[in-house]
């Protein structure tokens, strides 16, 4: 069920996911799942860090703050982390942030953590399959339009506060 | 622990004693028993051969009363089903809408005309399951008032309960009955035929066939000393002791030998008139004495 | 030459792979490189055929150098197979290696990717991204670590033995550690080997010897490995010694104190012999077994359980050598590397019941069978079964356990041979029928395909088909008391009955049933059936993903003895090439604080596992202590006022990946009102 990943703007919208794999697991997998040539949707854009520990949350943030529609982390499974337990610290960070997301309106399809070995090429191909079809169901998130809007609605007021003092003063 | 219990037409029909020694063995233990609502065909007939989307959708509305007397004051009630065709049929269909999308869209459509909602949560259980794994051999044991011994028993389980989905044996070597009938005083013997086909449907249409295999079954379990062959599937039992007279004009056999289902095996050594377990209408008769009343009244 | 430094404004030189057609066929190689070109710093953009090769790397030193590039970002494979090729490459060009970043179009794009406008837009944005981030890449200095000449070897099956010898004989000194009483693993139960038939024993029993005798290597046998800590260079190994009761430096292997047992005969069945013969509380695997030193089983020794038996075994011993307060051990070793030789186990046939195994005592498993037809086995070499008879036909089912969606999946890869061979040697041993049920013959190896068609020649069957079971239903008289073996016949389309006297059962290769704790043990990866995962599955098929760990034999997978040898040579080759280097090139990516900004809140201590961090108590400021930090950047995302900073993996060079990744949308906002990430 691969998307056809259309060039964007010439056939509508086209998920963009942000994925931070970490180093030794699933960028592994990921690399596995290529040499295997198992085709998967090409909505996913994957940034390597050298353990999932390294998610800052502020990068989640800012990759949805920039335009992303999803945020996917993948890590090794519990028990496995090439740094014995960056992973745990990950997951902490996730469900903290997941809380979060849910108050500023965020749904949480669209931002997953999955635990993905490095032998697991194909669980790659499903995560990234499954996680575009969910947030391409959910539409696009469009905080950077949202955000210009705000923005708008700000700079009206301070105008209309300015215009209101003005007349007082005059 | 009590169960939804879906009978089936085999067991109004040929497969009476079944149902009736279930009921009896049932009640017995203190399990409560409530009949499926409005049950129908469980599609396991000619349907399944014709066409398998309508033979699922005929399980499927089982499937779904159940789930909805399950959300109706019947919460966590598995769903038994003693024979073993309308057992796989289910079990089939639970198994294909969860896996085949084709299957899940079509069913689901026509149980939507139908008023019904299935979310797919109703678990399909044969009483066999449900005795040794849910109730427990150790209660059962407990509760034998006439220990069958002497009894050497070659327990058949046929095809359907344990091929093709593994669910509580194995599919080619099962010994759920065989850890039954051994905690109830009987010896149980060891053959390669437990799991082997009975004939199924072929007795009626290609007899010969359908035959063959009825004799090499009858005969494996006489030879190695079998005084009975105990069933959990109405069509094993139907052909096992049906045929017999048959098989033995044919082949110049003499077979004979009593073939029963396992509920009501239990249900002798348990205590239960034989009347109420059915054994009656069994064509071979079972020789071996009835419980000594006394003891059986002091425990009833 | 003189560096570039960092504090130049970017000059970035992009360059495009096509890599044949594994980029190219997919990719709009042109359109990238013409995409790099427009974006802001890059100087130079090309795309080139092969930029791993020679002119490839050539194209990029002298770019550096004419158009005085300072960042160089590549686009091709993954970054864990060419990223070392081009960073040296950017060296060579005058730079610091680490103004160089990678793409991955390859492995994340054109091999995973249907669509021609999909993959090209995708790699588009993942180009942004790099060309992006490498603008607030620095120079590092690249750490060095001195390797420790000592090496560790874990398991002396053949593979570990072979390992350990090669080494030993390049004088490094090697701990052997064997979890069994005795080396020689799998290969000292064999009785001959295919193709040749040479004799197991007489080929392994001398290296065996050697292994005992040399210099250069300490053998730790009924040892295991408790605890791993350190990196590539420097590991801290701690063993476990486990009691045998006897002391090893007084013990001369006379064995007369198994003769003096108050046990007459043995009771416990032989491990070694696969339990076809007993053994008593004191005794030795097998008589060639080394070190030659016997044991005692305390569960089974009367004065382990009442402390009153008459100790004949003492008294005999004049060497004074038994000793029942004897304790475990913990040695401590430091090594610079380590090979995993841990071997496999065998399929455990119980595991597929219809072929009766376990029920009917005339059904063996292969490696029983090797033992029953060994002259210094349990019959002396006499194949006799269990009932006493000697049969006069033999099945051998083929793949038990192996190639079966049921159980294992894959191919055991040595079944087939060594079905052949036993096939020829229970020939030699009797005058028995020998039928082999077979899916597919695999005779893929030197001499190997020869071999079967001497079999062929020798008259032994082949029937062509999985086998349904294994019964005792005899269906006419001549059967009663035979194994009958069910199975269609594929090569003429009929289901067979095969009566036999005994059927053996060519069980596969599985990894060994603790390889998850050695995994974790040892910090490296298990492929999906749970043999060690190679770095590599065709360029570094001995390496691991855990620098100095090396693995060799049939951990990584099943493999015949010639395969073991060959990659334990590999791999002590690995090996040595690290030890005589004399030192290794660790990746830069250490955590540091930055120390105007640390409140000296603690938060970092306890999320190191490695203990690297701790507090300045004068100065009231964390402190990394970069030996000890591995880089993984967990505490980078912990600090509270980002004080802790990683090289290579700095916060500005992600958020500046994130943002190039997005920034195609950026271009519909108005006005500086995104969210801004701290800079």
């Amino acid at each position: 069920m691969a998307s056809t990943g259309m060039k964007q703007g010439t056939n509508g919208w086209e998920p963009r996911i942000v994925a931070f794999f970490c180093n030794w697991c699933t960028y592994t997998a990921a690399d596995l799942a290529g040499v295997s040539r198992l085709r998967h949707a090409p909505n996913a854009r994957v940034i390597r860090v050298m353990c999932s520990g390294r998610l800052d949350p502020q990068f989640v943030l800012d990759a949805f703050a920039r335009g992303a529609d999803g945020v996917l982390v993948g890590g090794c499974h519990p028990g496995d982390c090439h740094y014995m337990e960056g992973n745990y610290k990950a997951l902490r960070r996730v469900r903290l942030l997941q809380r979060m997301m849910k108050d500023m309106g965020i749904h949480e399809d669209r931002f997953r953590l999955e635990w993905i070995s490095a032998s697991e090429g194909e669980k790659v191909k499903t995560t990234i399959n499954t996680m575009t079809e969910r947030v391409r169901a959910l539409g696009p998130l469009g905080l950077p339009e949202r955000f210009a809007e705000w923005d708008e609605e700000m700079d009206g007021l301070a105008h209309a506060i300015a215009a209101q003092e003005e007349a007082v003063h005059a | 622990m009590s169960y939804l219990y879906f009978p089936g037409c085999s067991l109004r029909s040929t497969g009476r004693p079944y149902e009736e020694s279930i009921l009896a063995v049932f009640r017995k233990l203190n399990i409560p028993l409530k009949e499926l609502d409005d049950w129908n065909c469980c599609g396991a007939t000619a349907y399944v051969s014709i066409d398998e989307n309508r033979a699922f959708t005929l399980a499927a509305r089982n499937l779904a009363i159940a789930e909805r007397m399950q959300n109706n004051g019947n919460a966590g009630e598995d769903l038994m089903a003693p024979c073993s065709a309308c057992y796989l049929v289910l079990e089939k269909t639970q198994h294909y809408m969860k896996t085949d999308e084709g299957v899940n869209t079509e069913v689901t459509a026509a149980l939507r005309r139908g008023g019904f909602d299935y979310k797919g949560t109703t678990k399909v259980r044969h009483p066999l399951d449900i005795l040794v794994n849910d109730i427990g051999i150790e209660r059962i044991a407990k509760a034998v008032v006439r220990p069958m011994k002497g009894m050497k028993v070659a327990c058949y389980y046929g095809c359907q309960v344990v091929r093709p989905f593994e669910t509580f044996d194995h599919a080619a070597y099962p010994t759920t009955m065989d850890r039954l009938v051994t905690a109830l005083g009987a010896t149980a013997i060891d053959w390669p035929m437990k799991a082997r086909c009975c004939g199924g449907s072929l007795t009626g249409t290609i007899q010969e066939a359908g035959l063959r295999l009825n004799r090499a079954l009858l005969k494996e379990a006489e030879k190695r000393g079998a005084n009975i062959i105990l069933t959990c599937c109405p069509l094993c039992q139907h052909n096992l002791e049906c045929y017999q007279k048959r098989i033995n004009r044919r082949f110049g056999e003499s077979i004979h030998i009593p073939v029963a289902y396992f509920t009501q095996f239990i249900g002798l050594a348990l205590g239960i008139p034989r009347k109420e377990l059915g054994i009656q209408r069994l064509f071979i008769p079972l020789k071996f004495a009835d419980p000594p009343t006394k003891e059986a009244h002091a425990h009833a | 030459m003189p560096e570039t430094n960092g504090h130049d404004a970017p000059r970035v030189g992009f360059y495009v792979c096509h890599c044949g057609h594994n980029i190219a066929g997919i990719v709009d190689v042109a359109e990238v490189a013409r995409f790099a070109g427009t974006l802001p710093n890059v100087i130079v953009a090309r795309d080139y055929k092969y930029m791993c090769s020679d002119p490839g790397q050539e194209l990029i030193i002298t770019d550096i150098r004419e158009h005085r590039l300072n960042r160089i970002v590549v686009a091709s494979c993954s970054p864990l197979l060419h990223e070392h090729t081009f960073r040296v490459a950017t060296e060579k060009g005058g730079l610091n290696p680490f103004y160089f970043q990678m793409v991955n179009i390859r492995e994340d794009v054109s091999w995973v990717t249907e669509n021609h406008d999909a993959a090209t837009h995708k790699a588009l944005d993942l180009v942004r991204a790099a060309v992006r981030r490498v603008a607030h890449h620095r120079s590092l200095a690249t750490k060095h670590v001195r390797i420790h000449p000592d090496v560790l070897v874990v398991g002396a099956g053949i593979s570990g033995i072979h390992a350990a010898l090669t080494l030993a004989n390049a004088g490094k000194k090697v701990t052997l550690v064997e979890r069994e009483p005795t080396i020689g693993g799998h290969m000292a139960m064999f009785d001959k080997t295919f193709p040749t038939l040479d004799c197991a024993a007489c080929i392994l029993t001398p290296k065996m010897s050697a292994v005992k005798n040399h210099p250069n290597i300490t053998l730790w046998s009924y040892s295991e490995v408790s605890e791993v800590s350190g990196y590539v260079g420097s590991y801290t190994v701690k063993v476990k010694r486990k009691p045998r009761f006897v002391s090893e430096e007084l013990c001369v292997g006379c064995m007369e104190c198994i003769d003096a047992c108050v046990y007459k005969e043995g009771k416990t069945p032989d491990e070694f012999n696969q339990g076809l013969s007993k053994r008593k509380p004191v005794y030795i695997p097998f008589p060639q077994a080394t070190p030659q030193v016997v044991l005692i089983d305390p569960d089974t020794c009367i004065e382990f359980k009442s402390g009153r038996c008459k100790k004949t075994c003492v008294e005999k011993c004049d060497r004074n050598a038994i000793d029942f307060k004897q304790k475990e051990e913990i040695k401590e070793i430091q090594v610079g590397t380590i090979i995993l030789a841990t071997g496999f186990k065998t399929f455990d046939p119980k595991r597929i019941p219809y072929y009766g195994y376990g029920k009917y005592p005339n059904v063996y498993s292969s490696l029983e069978v090797e033992r029953l037809v060994n002259a210094s086995g349990p019959t002396g070499g006499d194949l006799v079964l269990r009932d006493g008879r000697h049969p006069k036909t033999v099945g051998i089912i083929h793949c038990v356990g192996s190639r079966d969606r049921n159980t294992n999946r894959w191919c055991s890869r040595t079944c087939c041979m060594y079905s052949l061979k036993l096939a020829h040697l229970l020939k030699e041993h009797s005058e028995a029928e020998v039928y082999n049920f077979y899916i597919d013959i695999r005779a893929a190896g030197k001499a190997y395909e020869e071999f079967y068609d001497k079999l062929l020649e020798e008259n032994i069957h082949f029937i062509r088909g999985r086998v349904a079971e294994v019964t005792d239903w005899s269906a006419r008289p001549e059967e009663e008391g035979k194994m009958i073996i069910r199975v269609e016949d594929t090569l003429i389309g009929v289901v067979r009955r095969v009566p036999v006297d005994m059927v053996v059962l060519a069980v596969g290769m599985e990894p060994q049933a603790d390889s998850q704790d050695v995994r974790r043990m040892f910090n490296i990866s298990c492929s999906t059936e749970g043999f060690f995962l190679e770095r590599h599955p065709k360029l570094a098929p001995v390496d691991t993903f855990t620098d100095g760990i090396f693995i060799a034999g049939a951990c990584q997978g099943p493999k015949d003895i010639p395969d073991s040898v060959a990659q334990a040579g590999a791999a002590a080759a690995q090996a040595l090439s690290l030890i005589d280097a004399g030192e290794v090139e660790l990746e830069p990516n250490t955590a540091y604080v930055v120390e105007e900004s640390c409140s000296g809140c603690k938060s970092c201590l306890n999320i190191c596992p490695y203990t690297a961090i701790t507090r300045d108590e004068t100065r009231q400021k964390a402190f990394i202590n970069e030996a000890l930090c591995k880089g993984c950047g967990t505490c980078v995302a912990t600090c509270p006022s980002g004080a802790i900073r990683q090289n290579l993996f700095e916060d500005e060079q992600i958020f500046s990946e994130i943002e190039g990744l997005l920034q195609e949308k950026e271009s519909v906002l108005t006005g500086g009102g995104a969210w801004r990430a701290p800079a």
